[in-house]
């Protein structure tokens, strides 16, 4: 899996053996810019922010992640909180997916990953991808929407799980050949084009905006969070 | 076992598939196939299946009979016209000799070779066929189903119902369909494809006419792909639309130009053009074939290229603004009852050579080709497509480039197999002949 984000360096002492106990990786920074310098080719799979020790740069990370990568909100992002700060978030509910508030915290904060990358399919056990009426079992590589089976060809499969495990993020064709095919192909950058009209069409009308065509560049399954 | 195999298993026992049917084409562009079940495939992606390559046309000679088919993973498609509590599902097969090499006689195999070429000089191929054919109330007599013309929309008409009905079953099998409508004839329809690369084409035109006569024999009716079953009536073609690509670039398509063609394209027609009649025998194989192409209509007769000649072989459409990447030729000699597999390797072939080989493309014919007299067409330097299928055997015979593309195999066996039928044909008395002979003679 992609890394998870984490702020800040003085995170309690029992959190990081939580994360890695089960099987998240994590990549630690200090600031805005660290993060930005050390966001990997792929994005993050996710992030959990500390606003324990320094509340402002933690905000100040939060809206970077959310607003600078707009083309692919981070999910999920996690805050921890202490308890007399939680009034606070009333005025920041755009930048967060989860809170966790400052005590029993190992617990919940493994439940709570789980809970998040159950949607995401970026976590340790990705059986299940959900999108809109979209669900993805991994396991049994079926897709069903809206309790129809969709007879998807392997790579329309592959494609279709590609686009939701990263929803709102644009694609280049020559990225999604490259990572969805990953060989050789007869079709080249096109083919990309080709399957994406059937996987459309497979979908039928009602969800086939499920994908967009963003001019010029490529595609995007699903919608940016700020409706972009 | 690879991932796409693991895909296709969990997909059988996840829908309760009961049996996989496995496809391949004969040289004439026949589907073949036989059915296993769930229990066997895990053995026929490992193994191939075995079977008895003699009774195929154009396969093994009795010697050499067993073969295996091995089933591409990729093509794994649940058929939409099975009862949907029991799904069927196919996979198109590659053929393998026993020892596991391929069997240079499989169809699919020449365009695979005919694409590794492509690949290797940059360029992936792109086509979109153009597919017609009839509907006939008898199987064994052609009764065409109505009575529309071209474009044609008639209210509570049988055969517009069927077309809705086998478009939902392509498009739920992946087979995009970018129009269709009523064709120029009493009962002839039009359904045309999107584009794709042209192994995935060649596999779909396959589909796709086993779809149109299933979908037609559920309503009691008859599809036909005979290129010209009625001497009055307009035949049915496959103009096939097709491009190059260098990665994400159409490599057709130069804006400086005044013909909107690069180089490239330039040097694929100009191929195209010079290998079309030694092809003949393959995009229009049958006698019947040489029956459509004689009579005009929008048949092509002559070798030529056009921008607007609607009877020209090759015409190039015109690019609109923006649509760079839909810029393509449009070659007009196939019929539909044709092996798309060999078609599409010739066809490819046929434009590379053009390019490779710096051919040099002939002036644009702007007039109706028809229309000039023989003489006219001899001082412009168009000359005529083979007549009947014998002139084109004898092209297809002396060809180097088509026994290449095509491989010896494919080549001899074509040639035994095309001079039978031709034989046949020879000594065979018509009815034009007793009608025209018979009271006065």
């Amino acid at each position: 899996m992609d890394p998870l984000l984490i702020y800040s360096p003085a995170l309690q002492p029992d959190l990081l053996p939580t994360i890695q106990e089960h099987g998240y990786e994590f990549t630690i920074v200090s600031s805005v810019e660290e993060a930005s310098v050390k966001q990997p080719p792929d994005g993050w799979s996710g992030a959990i922010i500390s606003t324990l020790d320094n509340k402002e740069t933690a905000y100040e990370l939060c809206r970077f992640l959310r607003e600078t990568t707009v083309e692919a909100p981070i999910q999920p992002l996690l805050i921890i909180v202490k308890p007399e700060t939680i009034k606070e978030l009333e005025v920041r509910d755009n930048l967060f997916d989860e809170f966790l508030v400052e005590s029993q915290i190992r617990i919940e904060l493994a439940a709570r990953l789980r809970h998040r990358f159950w949607h995401t399919g970026r976590g340790t056990h990705p059986d299940l991808i959900e999108y809109g009426d979209l669900i993805l079992n991994l396991e049994t590589y079926q897709a069903r929407i809206r309790d129809r089976s969709l007879d998807l060809t392997y790579m329309e499969y592959e494609l279709l799980k590609f686009f939701s495990t990263r929803p709102g993020k644009v694609f280049t064709r020559e990225i999604l050949l490259s990572r969805v095919w990953g060989y050789d192909y007869y079709g080249g950058a096109r083919t990309v084009d080709v399957h994406v009209r059937r996987l459309r069409a497979k979908l039928g009308e009602e969800y086939a905006s499920y994908i967009t065509t963003v001019r010029s560049v490529g595609y995007r399954f699903g919608t940016s969070k700020w409706g972009m | 076992m690879n991932r796409q195999e693991d895909y296709v298993l969990r997909t059988v026992e996840e829908r309760g598939v009961r049996f996989v049917r496995l496809w391949f084409t004969d040289v004439l562009g026949f589907l073949k196939s036989f059915a296993i079940t769930p229990q066997e495939l895990e053995n026929a992606f490992s193994d191939g299946m075995q079977f008895d390559g003699s009774a195929i046309e154009g396969y093994a000679r009795q010697q050499e009979s067993d073969m295996l088919a091995h089933p591409d993973a990729r093509t794994f498609q649940l058929l939409p016209w099975r009862p949907g509590d029991e799904p069927v599902a196919r996979m198109f097969c590659d053929i393998l000799l026993p020892d596991g090499s391929p069997f240079e006689g499989d169809p699919r195999r020449v365009l695979k070779r005919a694409l590794d070429k492509a690949v290797e000089a940059g360029f992936s191929f792109f086509a979109a066929p153009e597919l017609e054919y009839f509907y006939s109330k008898s199987t064994t007599e052609f009764e065409p189903l109505d009575t529309g013309g071209y474009f044609d929309l008639t209210p509570l008409d049988a055969a517009s119902d069927l077309r809705r009905q086998t478009i939902y079953a392509l498009e739920a099998m992946g087979i995009l369909v970018e129009y269709s409508h009523h064709e120029a004839a009493p009962g002839q329809h039009e359904i045309d494809l999107r584009h794709a690369d042209a192994l995935a084409i060649a596999d779909s035109i396959m589909t796709f006419r086993l779809a149109v006569k299933e979908v037609a024999m559920e309503s009691g009716i008859h599809a036909s792909f005979m290129p010209k079953p009625r001497t009055e009536y307009a035949g049915s073609a496959m103009h096939t639309h097709v491009s190059l690509f260098e990665g994400e670039h159409n490599a057709f398509f130069d804006a400086s130009d005044n013909t909107g063609l690069s180089k490239i394209g330039k040097g694929y027609i100009a191929g195209l053009l010079a290998h079309a009649s030694e092809m003949s025998a393959v995009t229009n194989q049958w006698v019947n074939s040489y029956k459509r192409l004689s009579s005009g209509h929008e048949a092509p007769g002559f070798v030529c290229w056009g921008r607007h000649n609607k009877s020209a072989l090759i015409r190039v459409p015109a690019v609109k603004p923006g649509k760079e990447h839909a810029a393509r030729i449009e070659f007009r000699a196939p019929d539909s009852a044709c092996n798309p597999y060999l078609v599409l390797a010739l066809i490819l072939s046929a434009g590379l050579r053009g390019i490779e080989g710096n051919y040099e493309l002939p002036p644009e014919a702007s007039d109706n080709i028809h229309d000039l007299t023989s003489e006219e067409r001899r001082a412009v330097g168009i000359k005529p497509l083979p007549h009947s299928l014998h002139d084109a055997i004898n092209l297809f015979q002396e060809s180097e480039f088509v026994a290449e593309v095509l491989g010896s195999h494919v080549h001899e066996w074509f040639l035994r197999n095309k001079l039978d039928e031709w034989n046949a044909y020879r000594s065979y008395v018509t009815a034009f002949e007793t009608n025209r002979y018979f009271p006065i003679l």
